[in-house]
């Protein structure tokens, strides 16, 4: 469904005011859809305080972030080193490695292995690196079909829908909406929904897992992702809560492993750090209940074959930005978006993206550029309130990248494409404001103009509702009373004279 | 003591009370305050706005025009995170990008010497009781820049907790963002006002009759949702609510008092 996320985002443009189509419309629907506003409610609120609590359970939290943050920053500063170290390594262990400088390129590897294998059918790790590629999609049309395995992305895939949640694809969805949702769509993948499904959380389960159980057994091509990469061993590790992932990597022949270039670490000791900070901030548990860590392949022990598909898809654009490259220390925890005041409003589809929330913000305009509607309404999607900052285990400081976006948009300026320099014109759209905030600054530059200004405005105190773009404000509040004299004028009658 | 007083753009265009209540609050603590009137706008809504460029004359002005003062005092933590956090960025980058040292040095010069009011108050000043009056039932709404880029912690509740008269209401969700956010509340209205909607029920559960803060922008979002949905609270700067004593009650907001202070 990725591809038709990417798709939908650079249609959605039309007239609002101040060059801002895509997000605020997509947005606008989300926020007065009751039901969704209920469940994503819901979900946040109650993941954003076990989290809380789960943090704070650490002494040391504050240092494992500032460790985590420092290394990631030492790899990427290092990735060319540890890259080729860790495909030394995954081929010294067995493995195979390919390198894909975009979604196409990793699609088109990928859907050969698996034709190389005579298979039509993979069962699939959740992966966010696939999402983002839109594997599925690719796979579907040479006839190969991609099972989900994960819960929340099975329910994604059955209903036809879209992901919404960097770890709960679902979460837009209740328990009686998947309840119908099963019944209605699983015949049509393999085994159906249990007679007489009903809506309690552990009857869903059980319905999945026997509908997928089918599905394990059988397939003989496994699809992944990967939390980390060693550079040292070649050791890859995807943590998990449900072992559907378990079953998926060690079950079938072949593993395919399509890994974003930013997901390597140096040692295996630096998943020390990140081991502690990503169940807490994620799922909130101490220990998140599967971690699966291979090395190549093992005679007589899981699959066969490994390939690992090392994924660049703009990352290496973005470590060219000396203050959006900070995007790149994501290890997609999903904290960001539960704190997320904006998100969960507007929801996760409103983000056009499989990156929603805070981090989606500001790693979509980057992975994508900012040309399209969308890209370029997602940095202003915020109203930088700091949540996702102090939430988020490596640091990122989120609000600082958006303002860096909003420059890059208004201002324009440079950037890398496609490994070139090249300088982008400030965006369409934005004309308006640009005259506005130049004048309002030459206004603001001058102290008796602005004193000026002020006096106009003072006499004009009976306005109520604003034209052009104030009506967004009037439109929903009142106006301040606007008062008789500006400060300056009360300190120049009572203080001034006594000095 | 003499402090200097950085009263914000939009204090001094629209909220001038606040200004006045810091003024009288700071020369009944002993402080003598002076007004320099060279000072006009941070440049917060300019810069978050993207426009990096436009905001550098700002911070020169406001850099020199309060050169040579120990201590600026400010009732916005969104302006004095601005001038802390942002000012030094603006700087730097000016410096990178080929254009001097020039902007970095002011930006340095000024940042450890501006105080949100409380941060005045509290760690300069040292006093959480100011002597103030205020007979009503507050909610106290911490803004994001003062909570989470300046740091103000508990400093707004003790000196409210110390305000004879008051009584403190709990706010749920108070640490959550009002949904203002600068050209935010234009830019995604829905979002904006389904955020500010969110907190103002909840400033009307709090069973509060004033609703407190230290950014008069987030209060005038806030004041305006409840201004339409009719709700009987009053947003009011934290400011007034410290300036006010027995013998000079607060004279109420500016639309019941008329053009009087
Ligand atoms: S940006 Fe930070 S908080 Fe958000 S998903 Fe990534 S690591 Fe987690």
């Amino acid at each position: 469904m990725a591809g038709d996320v990417a798709r939908t985002g650079v249609t959605v443009v039309s007239g609002a005011f101040l060059g801002m189509p895509a997000f605020p419309e997509a947005a606008r629907a989300a926020v007065h859809d009751a039901t969704l506003r209920a469940n994503l409610r819901h979900a946040t609120r109650t993941i954003r305080d076990k989290r809380a609590r789960a943090v704070a359970e650490l002494a040391d939290f504050p240092q494992l972030r500032a460790a985590g943050h420092a290394v990631k920053d030492h790899t990427l500063r290092h990735l060319d080193t540890y890259l080729l170290r860790l495909e030394a390594a995954v081929t010294a262990a067995g493995g195979t490695v390919h390198w894909a400088a975009d979604a196409a390129e990793a699609n088109r590897i990928v859907t050969e292995l698996v034709l190389a294998t005579g298979e039509r059918e993979a069962v699939k790790v959740k992966s966010m690196a696939t999402q983002e590629t839109g594997l599925n999609e690719a796979l579907a049309e040479a006839g190969i079909r991609a099972y989900e395995t994960d819960l929340a992305e099975l329910i994604v895939q059955l209903g036809h829908d879209r992901p919404s949640h960097i770890l709960v694809p679902a979460i837009h969805r209740n328990r009686s909406e998947i309840r119908d949702i099963f019944r209605a769509e699983m015949g049509g993948w393999g085994r159906p929904a249990p007679e007489g499904l009903g809506d309690d959380p552990r009857e869903l389960a059980e319905a999945a897992r026997l509908h997928l159980r089918e599905k394990f057994l059988r397939a003989k091509v496994g699809i992944s992702g990967a939390n980390f990469m060693v550079a040292e061993t070649g050791t890859l590790v995807v943590l998990e809560s449900e072992g559907n992932g378990r079953m998926c990597l060690t079950l079938p022949e072949t593993l395919i492993s399509v890994v974003g270039i930013e997901k390597v670490v140096p040692t295996f000791r630096d998943l020390e750090i990140f081991l502690q900070t990503l169940p807490r901030s994620a799922t909130a548990e101490r220990m998140n209940p599967y971690t699966t860590l291979w090395t190549g392949t093992t005679d007589g022990d899981g699959p066969r074959t490994f390939h690992l598909v090392l994924l660049d898809n703009g990352r290496t654009d973005t470590l060219a930005d000396d203050v959006g490259r900070q995007a790149l220390r994501c290890i997609r925890c999903s904290a960001c978006l539960n704190v997320c005041p904006v998100y969960e409003r507007a929801g996760g589809h409103a983000y056009g993206s499989v990156y929603p929330g805070p981090i989606g913000a500001i790693l979509s305009p980057q992975l994508r550029g900012t040309a399209s509607g969308i890209d370029a309404s997602l940095p202003f999607a915020s109203t930088l309130c700091g949540a996702c900052y102090e939430v988020c285990p490596v640091g990122i400081d989120i609000p600082e990248v958006l303002v860096h976006l909003r420059e890059r948009i208004v201002q324009g300026g440079p950037v890398t494409r496609a490994g070139a320099r090249v300088r982008i014109r400030p965006a369409r759209g934005h004309a308006a404001e640009r005259a506005a905030v130049r004048a309002a600054r030459l206004l603001l530059d001058r102290p008796t103009a602005l004193h000026t200004a002020e006096r106009l405005l003072a006499r004009a105190r009976r306005l109520r509702h604003l034209p052009g773009p104030g009506r967004a404000w009037t439109d929903t509040r009142a106006l301040p009373a606007v008062p008789a004299e500006p400060f300056r004028d009360w300190w120049r009658r009572e203080r001034e004279p006594q000095r | 003591m003499r402090v200097a007083l950085f009263v914000t753009c939009v204090n001094d265009a629209l909220y001038p009370g606040t200004g006045i209540a810091v003024v009288r609050l700071l020369e009944r603590l002993g402080v003598t305050v002076d007004f320099p009137a060279a000072q006009s706008c941070c440049g917060q809504a300019v810069y978050n706005t993207g426009y990096r460029y436009e905001t550098e004359p700002l911070v020169r002005r406001t850099a020199r025009a309060f050169e040579g003062y120990r201590y600026v005092v400010t009732p916005s933590g969104s302006c004095a995170a601005m001038v802390r956090e942002q000012y030094p960025r603006i700087g730097r980058r000016a410096a990178a990008e080929g254009r001097g040292g020039e902007l970095a040095e002011l930006a340095a010069g000024l940042a450890p010497r501006v105080y949100e009011l409380t941060e005045f108050l509290v760690d300069v000043l040292g006093v959480t009781d100011v002597g103030a009056y205020f007979p009503h039932r507050v909610a106290y709404h911490p803004s994001c820049h003062g909570l989470r880029a300046l740091g103000l912690g508990d400093r707004p509740r003790r000196l409210l907790a110390a305000v004879r008269g008051l009584e403190l209401r709990e706010l749920e969700g108070a640490e959550e963002c009002c949904g203002f956010g600068g050209t935010f509340a234009l830019k995604n209205p829905d979002v904006s006002v389904a955020m500010g909607v969110d907190k103002v029920r909840a400033v009307g559960a709090s069973g509060a009759d004033v609703l407190c803060g230290g950014d008069n922008s987030c209060l005038a979002h806030l004041g305006g949702l409840l201004d339409r949905r009719g709700q009987a609270v009053r947003a009011v700067h934290l400011a007034e609510v410290l300036a006010a004593t027995e013998e000079r009650p607060w004279p109420g907001t500016l639309r019941e008092r008329g053009s009087r202070w």
